[in-house]
């Protein structure tokens, strides 16, 4: 699938603004705070219906305006589809498919598959776990509709348990009773959500592994530990169990809300062991795995995001992902530079067309080459 | 919105608190009772009153009443071994429009919900156990219909509910969930029709 056009409104720093993509490879240049990566997240926008940058919509809003729209043409494996994102301050975001309005945004996530990569963003090694979880639960949510029921079922319980717990310690005294419709949905809910999510990563692994030994030069053995109390057949007993302590802490200290993903190097967790040149890799791997699981289940090559990458990574490792982009192993490229002479450089030898943009305060125009 | 009188103002802030009605409805309604008769408004206004001052609630099912006990669980020709239990009273009226059901009701006033604070105190789950602990006539409760909202909060108190029910060692059903009549397979959503599939019936040709 590519992204032929995009409109803009008042989105971030662009008043007004359109654009006609090729559908190889799209490079935006242009100095720092001139809105390059803004031209990325409003493709995010339509694809996902969110930012990847800001989840707050109202920030995504130009200054002192009270709307923004978003438009744009795919070419969806010869389908036409146009996307129209709105929202305007105090109301409802708005997503038209070809003018017919979408009333689950969750019905639109899935159709147009993105993958953004910005190597700086490491968070999904360095944070806490629930950025893992987001992560493999975002993959698994725009392919299976079944597991998205399943874990919004489950959010909805937990809150309910949560709140019920802390009215118990308000009171001094634990209800069985009461508290049992809960710990049964959240037990057998669990159970199936760390089932979906185990054999998922016995799909995802292998992938991940390939592309990170194509990225890092070295071979090292990596892996992907999935951390969960809840396939074990003693696990009701042990959420059972695990009451008086929920009682303690006002929370629900059992459940698949506390799974982790632990990425390791040679055996050793990568957060705590790995260099920063490991960990690089390790995300782009993580990313680009991602795009052939998308690859594989929507049967069309998503739109990859490359957010100022050439800055961030050494000349070998950009040397690795620019071969692939030779191998015609993407589909649509979108990049984003800030020194335009570089960007050339590195997409000359590649054979495929590229379009370049000069973006300049909210202007995007042709970069005169 | 700016009146020229607060007699006005004060009509439409009062029936703009009604659910469904905003300024300009309430206005328009305001207006509408000016142009009619007085006795238009006072027969409105002491029927609100009466109602609010006069009603009463079933004491065995917590039904909307005139007297202590209401029409259906005084009506002698209803089922005394059922109880159908939902959530609130237009569920009652619902099911008396199908005349598919002649057993009594029990009314729960709302579902368990502890993010909004309901539990089943503020419930009248107590009462309903206490309906089969202590039959009022010599006919034994021999099944309790569960008919609450199929959202995650109906379910939830289902299930608590018949925990509760188990001492009592009754037959506890369910309301049958599905395809609605004259409904098309393709335009039911995919949870619904999928659970019809789990628990299809046998075809009954006779």
């Amino acid at each position: 699938m590519y992204l032929k056009n995009i409109r803009l409104q008042q989105f971030k720093n662009y008043q007004k603004a359109e654009v006609q993509f090729s559908s190889e490879i799209n490079c935006f240049v242009g100095i720092n705070g001139s809105g390059k990566t803004n031209l990325l997240d409003a493709i995010h926008y339509l694809c996902l219906t969110k930012s990847a940058i800001n989840g707050v919509d109202m920030l995504n809003i130009l200054h002192n305006k009270d709307f923004f729209t978003v438009f744009g043409d795919f070419d969806l494996e010869g389908k036409e589809i146009e996307v129209r994102c709105i929202f305007e301050s105090g109301k409802k975001k708005q997503l038209l498919q070809n003018r017919k309005a979408i009333e689950k945004m969750s019905d639109h996530v899935g159709l147009l598959p993105v993958v953004m990569i910005a190597p700086d963003d490491t968070g999904l090694i360095k944070d806490g776990s629930e950025e893992r979880r987001r992560f493999f639960d975002n993959m698994l949510c725009q392919m299976d509709k079944q597991y998205l029921d399943q874990l919004v079922r489950y959010q909805h319980f937990l809150k309910q348990r949560n709140a019920l717990i802390k009215q118990f310690a308000d009171k001094g005294r634990w209800d069985s009773a009461f508290i049992e419709p809960y710990d049964r949905e959240i037990i057998s809910l669990s159970k199936k959500i760390a089932t979906a999510r185990k054999s998922f990563l016995e799909e995802y692994y292998p992938i991940l592994k390939e592309f990170y030994n194509i990225i890092s030069d070295n071979q090292e053995q990596i892996g992907v530990a999935y951390e969960t109390h809840c396939s074990g057949a003693e696990f009701e007993k042990e959420f059972k169990a695990s009451a008086q302590k929920d009682f303690l802490l006002k929370r629900t200290n059992m459940g698949i809300h506390k799974d982790d993903f632990v990425f390791e190097i040679e055996g050793y967790p990568i957060r705590k062991f790995g260099s920063q040149g490991q960990q690089k890799s390790f995300v782009i791997a993580l990313k680009l795995a991602q795009f052939q699981i998308f690859l594989t289940h929507k049967k069309t090559k998503p739109i990859l995001l490359l957010d100022d990458i050439f800055d961030k990574l050494d000349d070998n490792r950009i040397g690795k992902l620019m071969n692939l982009v030779a191998d015609h192993r993407f589909g649509q490229l979108f990049i984003s530079d800030a020194r335009p002479e570089r960007s050339k450089e590195i997409l000359a030898g590649i054979g495929a067309e590229s379009r370049f943009f000069l973006v300049k305060d909210g202007e995007i125009g042709n970069w005169d080459q | 919105m700016n009146f020229p009188s607060k007699l006005i103002e004060d009509a439409v802030s009062e029936i703009s608190r009604l659910p469904g009605i905003g300024k300009k409805t309430a206005l328009r309604l305001a207006l509408h009772l000016l142009k009619q008769k007085e006795s238009v408004s006072e027969d409105l206004a002491n029927s609100i009153i009466s109602l609010r001052k006069d009603i009463k609630y079933c004491n065995i099912c917590h039904n909307i009443s005139d007297s202590e006990t209401c029409s259906i669980c005084t009506g002698n020709r209803r089922d005394r071994r059922l109880i159908c239990v939902v959530e609130d009273i237009p569920d009652v009226l619902a099911i008396e429009n199908t005349s598919q059901y002649n057993g009594l009701y029990h009314v729960l006033s709302g579902v368990i919900s502890p993010i909004q604070g309901i539990g089943p105190d503020e419930l009248n789950i107590e009462p309903l156990l206490d309906r089969i602990r202590n039959p009022r006539s010599e006919e034994k409760v021999k099944e309790v219909i569960l008919a609450l909202p199929a959202t995650m909060e109906g379910d939830t108190t289902s299930f608590y509910i018949t925990r509760k029910l188990k001492e009592f060692h009754i037959k506890v059903s369910t309301i049958a969930r599905g395809i609605p009549i004259g409904g098309e397979l393709e335009y039911t959503d995919e949870v619904t029709l999928g659970r019809s599939i789990l628990t299809r019936v046998n075809y009954s040709a006779d």
